[in-house]
């Protein structure tokens, strides 16, 4: 049961941003200038950085949603299986590999990202942008999982429930929907 | 030297916020309503030891000297006592219901599934609201974004601690909306 009243039909981190919107303002506007704003990385490579994070955190809510997404994207479900497993093994550019590497060291802390992990990105050609939006996409979602984890929040009783906020994800992205969430109530 | 070329020598956080001000500006507006809203039932004070707290544990030189300089502003101590309760926050001179935020806090920075029902339940029966929980979990959710932000990109950071005590009562008047 979640530590704090969030409303029933609203799982994981959806009943939080509902909860206090004043906070998920920002939360959100950052989330849709870094998941969906114009960048290099493609909307798929941006949600993998998510999927591994979240992943590393144990994140269940999290890791669903994000690789729900992620497959929406890529239009299959075997890179973000990949990437949850083994990075160095996946189907993906050797740059995306380097960025995934990154993310994984902010996760763990800060400070264990080293000028190795960058000057391999940089080798496979990533830019200073994609270094840094690599970096404060993991942050963002070291927040997101210790809000939606540290307030025990539910996961969805209906398996479907994450291939629809995935539909959602990629239609609408994260801002909130101007008519809110009660046509979700059962 | 930071990891990439962020185009400017501003310190800590500063230097990314200006090198990516489209970013910088949610991240501002975050700490401004969860740091320094007036419409808190938390002082402050008391948010921005939480955020000091966290830092420290997270190892950020930056942010916990930042936050630690605010709180010692806005709690009236000086930087040996803020050290005092980064050292041990269950001695200090605070009110049980800090020190069962604290508490959460400290675990929040661990992971979230380290939080357990046992320390919400306390911080309940020390007076703490759900929102008073929920704040506590955000903002200590926030540093560990935070604190990732500034160390993971290797930003550079005045060695001299006077320097973020001397900038803090501005900081403190200014808000974090124009802190780039």
């Amino acid at each position: 049961m979640p530590h704090i009243a969030v409303e029933e039909h609203l799982p994981g981190i959806t009943g939080l941003l509902e909860y206090r919107k004043d906070t998920a303002q920002p939360i959100r506007e950052l989330t849709q200038i870094l998941l969906r704003g114009q960048s290099t990385l493609t909307e798929g490579e941006r949600e993998l950085i998510a999927t591994v994070t979240s992943n590393g955190n144990q994140c269940r809510f999290c890791t669903a949603a994000h690789t729900a997404a992620a497959d929406i994207f890529l239009d299959e479900n075997k890179t973000s299986s990949c990437v949850k497993t083994d990075i160095e093994s996946a189907p993906v550019s050797e740059k995306m590999k380097a960025l995934l590497v990154i993310a994984d060291k902010v996760r763990e802390s800060g400070k264990s990202v080293k000028p190795e992990h960058i000057a391999r990105a940089k080798a496979a050609g990533a830019t200073d942008l994609e270094i840094h939006d690599t970096v404060l996409i993991s942050a963002l979602f070291c927040l997101y999982n210790r809000y939606v984890d540290g307030l025990a929040t539910a996961l969805p009783d209906n398996p479907t429930f994450f291939g629809y906020l995935a539909e959602r994800l990629k239609n609408h992205g994260y801002m909130r929907l101007p008519q809110g969430y009660d046509h979700l109530k059962k | 030297m930071a990891h990439i070329d962020l185009n400017n020598d501003l310190p800590g956080i500063r230097g990314p916020m200006a090198y990516r001000p489209e970013t910088a500006e949610p991240l501002n507006a975050l700490a401004e309503i969860l740091l320094r809203d007036d419409n808190n039932t938390l002082t402050r004070g008391e948010r921005e030891l939480i955020g000091t707290y966290v830092s420290y544990l997270n190892d950020c030189f930056f942010c916990q000297n930042v936050h630690g300089a605010l709180a010692g502003h806005y709690l009236q101590c000086d930087i040996s006592q803020i050290d005092a309760i980064k050292d041990d926050f269950r001695s200090a001179e605070l009110s049980p219901k800090m020190k069962a935020l604290l508490s959460i806090a400290a675990s929040v920075q661990k992971g979230g599934k380290h939080v357990t029902a046992e320390q919400i339940e306390a911080a309940r029966a020390q007076g703490a609201t759900d929102v008073e929980i929920h704040d506590t979990v955000l903002i200590a959710a926030s540093f560990c974004m935070f604190n990732r932000y500034v160390d993971g990109l290797g930003t550079w950071a005045p060695p001299d601690r006077q320097f973020y005590v001397d900038r803090a009562p501005r900081r403190a008047e200014e808000g974090y909306q124009s802190s780039v």
